[in-house]
């Protein structure tokens, strides 16, 4: 499905991303996992088109679209849903919805209905603006806006960041249910925990490469990779 | 004296709905590309004269004034889509000074291009003849044409609302307005929304010139005074807000035409004492908020 070959990106003249290289097969999930700052999200956005100076190639069901801006990216059935969730404050939970809907061939079939029925929280509060929604409503907010534009590639930036126990759960379970359904998804996460609840494949990423790769199983008896690149 | 302060009211409404076309078309330029559009009062110009042009085409009949009325605004359009595509959009990451500057730099090649093709004389478009006449508003005339030009200002008004409130793409332009790239990363192609909002704004100078073409006369310097007084509707109706700026061209069509009885000399001048007024007193306009 996706496969990034020595993918590199920049913040003017400072390199963040050193030649990344994965692929991720269709209906799996990868998590890039990692410490703040070492590249996680700068390798999604790259991969979405909006890091202006990047290098290597990226396809997409063997099409090159390393050269495409990002709104070609997603039409090709890439969704993004971004760290800092980046709801549009003004517009209600549903307007914002609308803003995301697209029809799109061989991506998830979702509707307004299936966000409603995935996050209720959100039909509840369908009428609010988004900047009245609490942190764990307004990343609901963002994950099931951009399942309305039917990705078949999810790219989830740190979705879990900065919530409560019990909305990470709520967020886990949307994101196993995804799965089930076949959506194929590269997160970015900070936590282990969360990781290898939904990931088939984790790359463990420091100083802008990965620098280990493994099941969550064989992470987990890989101690010396987990405290050299994960522990504070 | 109540009758001349009524009909003097109404000519001030007319007035106001041939400002709300133009600067409604400033407005969302302004509300959703941040580009102070300094040739948008050239294109009113332009489709002044290309107005003239065409109704002097068909001799003065209905249709050459029907024809002017769809053939000019659309001839704008394009042209105004031509400006956003092969310039504005070069320039886009850059300082707003940059584009100000390119706008202002249009103004003045088609000021001189206007010369070049019409001359520098004076031009007048005759009513069309349907609409010659007067009606009698409490035993005085009032032109026909006034009303024409009322009627379409409200039907501007209403169909840019329902556009922007009521449809998917009005959500995407005030989307686009908070989060262009995230906008973007949903899959809209923003740079073609931006060229399509230019050309819309452009439609509405043209629109607003071809309607204001049998008003008055055209001449080179009616785009320097429709730019002005746009910017002010924009400035008090709030940038990118379409009610708003029916509001503020409301205001000062009425005040200019109700100045013009106290102090003929002093119209212009109330302008921008309310203009002075919003930005002190309330600087995001009156209803500044979301396009």
């Amino acid at each position: 499905m996706l496969k990034c070959d020595r993918l590199t990106a920049y913040y003017d003249a400072a390199r963040i991303l050193f030649d990344v290289s994965f692929e991720l097969d269709a209906n799996r999930s990868a998590c890039l996992l990692g410490r703040n700052g070492v590249g996680k999200t700068t390798c999604l956005r790259a991969i979405m088109g909006l890091m202006a100076k990047r290098s290597g190639a990226v396809s997409l069901e063997g099409q090159p679209i390393q050269t495409l801006p990002a709104f070609r990216i997603a039409q090709l059935g890439v969704g993004y849903v971004p760290e800092d969730r980046r709801i549009f404050p003004d517009l209600t939970v549903e307007e914002n919805l609308q803003v995301g809907e697209r029809r799109n061939e061989g991506g998830i079939s979702w509707t307004l209905e299936r966000s409603y029925a995935m996050f209720p929280a959100l039909h509840e509060f369908r009428l609010r603006q988004g900047g009245y929604l609490s942190g764990g409503q307004q990343q609901m907010l963002t994950i099931a806006r951009t399942l309305m534009g039917q990705p078949k590639l999810l790219l989830i930036d740190e979705p879990t960041e900065g919530l409560s126990p019990l909305i990470v759960e709520t967020l886990v379970e949307a994101i196993l249910e995804l799965k089930r359904e076949g959506l194929t998804m590269l997160l970015a996460a900070q936590d282990m925990q969360f990781a290898s609840q939904v990931a088939d494949q984790i790359y463990l990423m420091n100083r802008g490469a990965i620098v280990y790769s493994g099941t969550p199983d064989s992470l987990k008896h890989d101690t010396d990779a987990v405290t050299a690149n994960l522990a504070v | 004296m109540t009758i001349d302060i009524l009909i003097q009211l109404l000519s001030g409404v007319s007035r106001g709905m041939i400002l709300f076309v133009v600067a409604s078309g400033l407005t969302l330029i302004f509300g959703v590309l941040r580009i102070p559009n300094f040739c948008h009062g050239s294109l009113y110009m332009l489709s002044a004269f290309a107005t003239y042009s065409i109704t002097t085409v068909f001799g003065g009949s209905n249709l050459g004034f029907l024809a002017s009325l769809i053939v000019a605004p659309l001839v704008v359009m394009a042209f105004g889509a031509a400006i956003e595509f092969f310039l504005l959009r070069r320039i886009s990451n850059r300082e707003h000074l940059y584009q100000l500057i390119v706008t202002f730099a249009i103004t003045l090649i088609v000021a001189d291009g206007i010369k070049l093709i019409w001359g520098g004389s004076y031009r007048s478009v005759s009513y069309p003849p349907m609409l010659e006449g007067s009606l009698s508003v409490l035993g005085r005339p009032f032109p026909q044409y006034y009303v024409l030009v009322i009627a379409a200002g409200i039907v501007i008004a209403a169909l840019l609302a329902l556009i922007i409130e009521r449809t998917r793409f009005g959500r995407v332009l005030s989307a686009a307005v908070i989060d262009p790239e995230m906008v973007g990363a949903l899959g809209v192609n923003v740079p073609r929304l931006y060229t399509t909002v230019f050309a819309l704004g452009a439609w509405l100078a043209g629109f607003g010139g071809a309607l204001a073409a049998p008003i008055g006369s055209i001449s080179l310097g009616i785009d320097n005074s429709i730019i002005i007084e746009s910017f002010a509707v924009v400035i008090i109706g709030g940038s990118g807000s379409i009610v708003g700026a029916f509001a503020a061209a409301l205001i000062i069509g009425i005040v200019q035409a109700l100045g013009i009885m106290v102090a003929p000399r002093l119209a212009i001048g109330f302008i921008f004492i309310a203009l002075c007024a919003v930005l002190l007193l309330r600087p995001q306009g009156l209803l500044g908020r979301r396009v």
